[in-house]
């Protein structure tokens, strides 16, 4: 019964990491590449994190597993925050079909 | 505690090798032919999430759980490298 439900995590993971590489090369623009990456690939690993605390049932593992979940999900939205300012600040161009965008607004009305 | 392998984990484990590296592959063309530096710099990011997934893939066909301190390496220092990437980039540009 453990190793359905194991093997259920395992392919459930890498299919959303399939996702995240299918938005990568299917998306037209720096911004939509990086909404892909950053909410399919963490979800991804963070499933199959939950696949290996499944299997083995240590305390190190445990821990180690909840490190990394607990880094990911920290460290990804702060760095696709620093990298989406960069590309913005330094004028990358946008693929079609954008609606709004405030911060070139905001940047345009007060110098 | 050791974990027993089946036959329907180790069909899963090759179905996840396989979708793992189809999706290394696909991050690879993109960053061969990414028009700008911030797509590189995003998939840098997607390829490291893909080798956590292929360590925890690894961990789970042979049972070497020392592994995972790999994971938790990965998980930081991709970080820091992000970091420093968009440093680079906002200096590089800045001229």
């Amino acid at each position: 019964m453990t190793d359905w439900i194991i093997a259920f995590f395992l392919i459930m993971g890498s299919l959303f990491m399939l996702v995240a590489a299918i938005g990568v090369v299917k998306f037209d623009d720096v911004y939509m590449r990086m909404h892909a990456i950053t909410k399919a690939a963490s979800l991804g690993a963070l499933l199959m994190l939950v696949a290996v605390s499944i299997g083995y049932i240590s305390f190190i593992v445990w821990v180690e597993a909840v490190m990394v979940i607990v880094f990911i999900i920290l460290t990804t939205p702060i760095a696709s925050q620093m990298i989406s300012k960069a590309s913005h600040k330094t004028k990358m161009p946008k693929g079609e079909g954008y609606v709004a965008d405030e911060l070139e607004e905001a940047e345009k009305n007060n110098p | 505690m050791e974990l027993e392998i089946s036959n329907v984990l180790k069909v899963a484990v090759h179905f996840s090798f396989f979708v793992l590296s189809l999706s290394l592959f696909l991050g690879l063309y993109r960053l061969l032919t990414g028009p700008t530096l911030p797509d590189r710099i995003v998939v840098m990011d997607l390829i490291a999430s893909v080798s956590i997934g292929m360590i925890i893939t690894y961990i789970i066909a042979t049972g070497q759980t020392v592994f995972l301190n790999v994971a938790v390496a990965i998980a930081i220092f991709v970080f820091l490298g992000n970091i420093a990437f968009a440093n680079y980039l906002t200096r590089r540009y800045k001229k």
